[in-house]
């Protein structure tokens, strides 16, 4: 077995061993390090010595010495006896089949992990971490280099978010059946975080940025597959695989922003769309609609055009009107712009900008002025245009994204220059 | 969200009388003692990218490159308002918490353990490609 296959073996293992620990020893944030410890150990001796017979119960006795042999220190420092310490010697002494460790996992472990990791008391940056850790497998100096931060600071990061789950005293055990529903939620939200952190962490090298993208992917399938009836987790997982089919034509070599009508579609991972169309396909007709496939299904039409001008905008704009019926989001609304210009032509898409320039949600964000720079040069505005995208230009905080704006900015004025207008100098935002 | 927060030192004669190395031996250490805490504060948030201090600005140069790109240093500059002295570089939520941060680190104590209430300079650095719009 080559390295990156027992690297892929521990990650699935994870959280199937921590599931097992936690539910031992009661104690998540001393469990979660001697898992970790535990996949340490099996990342030096397997590739030396060999897969073990059953690597999860090996892993899952590890750990349970690494956390007997804490108790019984920490209980001889205090020179008192614990039921606890009796019970994991006890434990450890014995095989693993003693154990129950050969009956199948309990794959609601799982998704116990993922509730715990994503709970709402958690801030998204911790929630993020912890469940990257604890449920991904990776190590924390893996985490820090995809989030471009030092190890140290990672890792207090995963020490407190542990530390707060230990606090709000939240129990290893599946939420009610009522919460269950809204919980989900905040998993499927925090994936999307990881997926889309993929793409828009500060500039680093790419490979690792993409690696979040596939490491949301692969959580989300697992979900997927525990959770097979709820439509939102399937929406997610074709939202992630439809736009990721996109990643290798978005960007240049370079790392310069190509919008999607200009894309390479030949790059476009066929393979991806198919399954995320798939998916869409057999999800959207069971009946409980709801935003991630909205957006999946999108995401679907613009993947089954051939080429730019065969993108069938008036369903995007249906699709469009319906997700912005479900949520109030000036980013929809934004979109839904976009889609309705190019159906019904750009002063249309113009005049439900000027409804949102009003949205104070919107107010000083970059975007409304590159959607309104794009319906300018659309309409034949190009003085306009250039305006709305030099201001967007200076509003946004992405470096390839900048650097898009000037062009297209720089490319309209070198248009203009010929026809000798005066210099269209920045758009205000009480423009 | 990455920020970095800057922390500059006026030149102009007022606040050159004012300097750090002028303080009484105990407000030294109290403000030495702040910023030793406040970056350890950051650390155990995981908040913290890296804090640096900068040389004093006596020893600062102003490099050009020449006609075949060898360097040209200029010395001091008398005309220059004011010089970076130190900076912190923080991952955060949000752009509040930035200004927060921002806000402890300029009210450090000064002489007679008085906040200084210093300026401090927020930038958001830039990040990578947005997510794709549809």
């Amino acid at each position: 077995m080559t390295t990156p296959d027992f690297e892929h073996l521990l990650r699935e293992l994870t959280p199937q061993v921590l599931g097992t620990v936690v539910r031992r020893f009661r104690d998540f944030a001393a469990a979660e390090d001697a898992v970790q410890e535990a996949l340490l150990a099996a990342a030096m001796q397997w590739p030396r010595e060999g897969l073990p017979a059953n690597p999860r119960a090996w892993l899952t006795q590890v750990a349970f010495r690494r956390l007997a042999d804490q108790i019984r220190s920490e209980t001889a420092r205090r020179r008192r006896e614990s039921e606890m310490v009796h019970e994991a010697a006890h434990t450890v002494d014995h095989p693993a089949e003693s154990m129950g460790l050969e009956a199948g996992p309990n794959e609601d472990d799982t998704l116990i992990l993922l509730f715990m990791c994503c709970h709402p008391a958690l801030t998204s940056a911790s929630a993020i971490a912890l469940t990257l850790r604890a449920v991904g497998g990776l190590t924390t100096a893996e985490i820090a280099h995809a989030f471009l931060v030092p190890e140290a600071t990672m890792a207090q990061r995963i020490s407190r978010a542990k530390q707060s789950i230990k606090n709000s005293g939240i129990p290893f055990q599946l939420p009610t059946a009522e919460e269950r529903a809204l919980r989900l939620r905040a998993v499927l939200h925090v994936l999307y975080l990881i997926f889309n952190e993929g793409y828009t962490s500060s500039s680093g090298p790419s490979v690792r940025r993409g690696d979040l993208s596939h490491e949301a992917m692969r959580l989300t399938r697992i979900v997927h597959r525990l959770q097979p009836d709820d439509t939102e987790v399937a929406g997610l997982l074709a939202l992630m695989l439809l736009t990721d089919a996109r990643r290798l034509a978005r960007t240049t070599a370079e790392g310069e922003l190509i919008p999607l009508t200009q894309q390479d579609r030949n790059l476009w991972d066929k393979e991806q769309i198919a399954e995320g169309v798939a998916i869409i396909s057999v999800t959207l007709p069971k009946g409980s609609v709801g935003a991630y496939q909205l957006q999946a299904a999108i995401a679907a039409v613009h993947d089954e055009a051939a080429r730019a001008d065969d993108t069938d905008w008036p369903q995007i704009l249906a699709l469009y009107d319906l997700l912005s019926r479900m949520s109030d989001n000036p980013m929809v609304r934004l979109n839904q712009a976009i889609a309705a210009a190019m159906v019904h032509g750009a002063t249309k898409g113009l005049e439900l900008i000027e409804v949102l320039k009003t949205d104070a949600r919107l107010a000083g964000h970059h975007r409304l002025d590159a959607v309104r720079a794009h319906l300018l040069e659309l309409a034949g505005k190009r003085a306009d245009a250039i305006r709305h995208y030099r201001a967007a230009a200076a509003k946004t905080g992405s470096l390839p994204e900048r650097n898009y704006l000037l062009t297209q900015a720089a490319r309209l004025a070198s248009e203009l220059g010929t026809a000798n207008e005066e210099e269209p100098g920045f758009a205000t935002t009480e423009d | 969200m990455k920020f970095i927060l800057m922390m500059g030192m006026k030149t102009d004669k007022e606040s050159m009388s004012k300097l750090i190395m002028t303080w009484p031996k105990e407000d030294i250490q109290a403000h030495i003692g702040f910023m030793i805490g406040l970056n350890k504060e950051l650390k155990e948030a995981g908040e913290l990218v890296s804090a640096e201090g900068l040389a004093w600005p006596d020893q600062a140069k102003l490099v050009r490159a020449g006609k075949d790109g060898t360097p040209i240093t200029d010395g001091v500059f008398p005309e220059a308002k004011e010089f970076l002295i130190g900076y912190w570089i923080i991952d955060v939520d949000n752009a509040e918490r930035a200004y927060q941060v921002a806000a402890r680190a300029s009210a450090a104590p000064g002489p007679g353990g008085a906040p200084l209430n210093m300026p401090i300079e927020v930038r958001q650095i830039m990040s990578g490609p947005p997510e794709e719009v549809q």
